[in-house]
């Protein structure tokens, strides 16, 4: 008799071992048993929770409490670490996600990004047409940014542990959209340009990882940029994305031709220094 | 060291049945992998797949999972071994080599004070005497001891092939890519037989079992190390809650791969416990088969005799 598992989160009795819910657990287990058991045993150790999109791994509350404290050690100590930077932001992000998505869908652009689902890929961009386009715009400035840092938006890490199918959504589009903030803000993508992008986003998404990671940032830094830091960027940064409307709630695909300059106005993001 | 490739020659012909026999079981998807169904050749395939992606993290991984208790059972393996010079020594799923260089680091010690006590019985001897009879032993400092490290994954075997150098192991080490359940090797060769936390692996427990049997010489050692079932019922909770909460975020977070170890613990909970198993190894023609539970069930010993 196959369990019929709910397709959200189970209960937060969902936490504890399989030990507890097996009967017979010391009986040796069949090595020929039938597919439901099998399914059933992984649910049960998984607290009853199903896989809601690829790459999803279901993971109980104790394992997200290890998860997000192993996660940033490690990335404070390898910064390179860049999947534990993800995974510390997957696993602390559980009460800023459901905001921005609430955000996007109190916004019409935002909600249509909900529905559409786009997705900034290399596959999905015209680079041509992209480079194409006259300097200043947009598109042509993206282009710039990613051929000077040399970097690819195809780069960026898929969610596995975030429990809904749409919040995995909502923090796809932020790491996909997050080079576009580096060329609306004009920051490159050494350690200081992405401390004060990671301001800026702090203020934005409420991320835990954001806000850690503009704290955190800054410990590696020298004296002389941490002074030009302090004084000038960060000041910036904060009334720039305290003032700014919601970054996620822009659709950035259709907006390639605007002019920098103007989304900049549209958006609320003051001149950077 | 060198990477041998046996060839298979008449060995594939005594086996002929085999693979016809594998083939026809290879269309129902029966065996598991963790807790999937999937079919005999996928599975190898994973498996595969998942060592290949562990292999350079794994020896980090088995100290952060373990923190170091591995070192432990593997010691008490070689001791119950209790090899003495000359002993030819076959290690499958041998991998990193943890097993082979404990190996050579016991017969060394053991030829040492083998040595030691030899001189003590020829102190009558003149200087020049003692000094030619040094140069007769001083190439042979493991007693004509050879341990073969067999592995089905090329990257274990790399990975053991780098350590061993690192750690300055050159004689007596040889590394070959064999299959458990189909050794490159001829009949009746080898003292000992070990496999320490391979078997779980191996596809067909029984292939690999016959073929251990085939190998050794009458009067060799079959000896298993394996994690196992905790009986006891606290301990048994423990190791579960230990097992499928905290590895698999060891796993993502020192070597970014959540599902091979996800797969470890499963793996574990699938593979049969220390009575079967028993009965499996004297279904294969073993003697004397017995076991030693080490912490309690988490790990055991299985040793069995060919005679």
């Amino acid at each position: 008799q196959p369990l019929e598992l709910p397709l959200s989160r189970a209960g937060p009795s969902a936490l504890l071992p399989a030990g507890r819910a097996r009967p017979g657990h010391s009986e040796p287990r069949g090595r020929h048993g039938r597919g439901g058991e099998d399914e059933r045993q992984r649910e049960e150790q998984m607290g009853g929770w199903q896989q809601l999109y690829p790459g999803h791994i279901p993971t109980s509350p104790l394992q997200k409490a290890l998860l997000a404290a192993g996660s940033a050690v490690v990335a404070l100590c390898d910064p390179y670490r860049h999947d534990m930077v993800a995974v510390l932001g997957e696993t602390t992000g559980c009460l800023a996600l459901p905001n921005l998505r609430d955000k996007m869908k109190n916004h019409p652009e935002g909600y249509r990004i909900l529905q559409e689902r786009p997705r900034i890929r290399l596959s999905t961009l015209d680079m041509a047409r992209l480079q194409g386009l006259p300097d200043g715009s947009l598109g042509r400035e993206y282009v710039r940014f990613l051929e000077d840092n040399k970097v690819s938006p195809d780069t960026r890490m898929p969610p596995k542990f975030v429990d809904d199918e749409e919040l995995a959504y909502v923090i796809q589009r932020y790491r996909e959209v997050h080079d576009l903030m580096h060329t609306l803000l004009g920051m490159p993508t050494n350690m200081l340009g992405e401390v004060v992008v990671k301001w800026f986003e702090a203020i934005q998404t409420g991320l835990p990882m954001c806000v850690l990671g503009a704290a955190f940032g800054p410990v590696r830094l020298s004296t002389r940029k941490l002074q030009v830091l302090a004084t000038e960027l960060v000041p910036w940064a904060i009334r720039s994305g305290l003032n700014a409307s919601c970054v996620l709630n822009v659709y950035y695909e259709q907006r390639w031709e605007q002019p920098v300059e103007s989304l900049r106005e549209e958006l609320g993001i003051f001149p950077p220094p | 060291l060198r990477l041998c490739r046996c060839p298979a020659r008449a060995l594939l012909s005594r086996f002929a049945g085999a693979p016809r026999a594998r083939r026809g079981l290879a269309a129902r998807p029966e065996m598991h992998f963790g807790f999937q169904t999937v079919t005999e050749e996928e599975r190898r395939e994973k498996i595969y797949q998942v060592f290949e992606t562990v292999a350079k993290k794994y020896d980090v991984m088995n100290d952060s999972m373990t923190l170091g208790i591995h070192r432990v059972w593997k010691d008490i393996l070689v001791h119950k071994m209790n090899p003495c010079p000359g002993t030819l020594l076959l290690d499958v799923a041998g991998g990193t080599g943890d097993i082979a260089f404990r190996f050579i680091n016991y017969v060394r010690s053991v030829r040492q004070r083998q040595l030691q006590r030899k001189l003590k019985h020829h102190q009558n001897l003149s200087w020049q005497e003692i000094f030619e009879s040094y140069q007769k032993d001083k190439f042979n400092s493991l007693g004509d001891s050879q341990v073969v490290v067999c592995d089905i994954n090329r990257e274990m075997l790399k990975v053991g092939k780098q350590k061993a150098q690192y750690l300055g192991y050159s004689e007596g080490l040889s590394w070959v890519l064999g299959n458990a359940e189909e050794l490159p090797f001829d009949d009746d060769k080898f003292d000992v037989y070990t496999i320490a936390f391979g078997i779980r692996n191996v596809t067909r427990i029984d292939l690999a079992l016959q073929e251990a049997y085939r190998v050794l010489k009458p009067g060799g050692r079959f000896l298993c190390l394996e994690f196992s079932h905790v009986s006891n019922p606290l301990l048994s909770r423990l190791y579960d809650l230990y097992s499928f909460q905290v590895i698999p975020v060891l796993g993502e977070v020192i070597a970014g791969d959540w599902k091979s170890y996800q797969y470890l613990v499963e793996s574990i909970r699938q593979f049969p416990p220390q009575e079967e198993l028993k009965v499996m190894i004297e279904d294969a023609g073993f003697f004397k088969v017995d076991y030693e539970n080490l912490n309690f069930g988490i790990v055991a010993i299985h040793s069995g005799f060919k005679l």
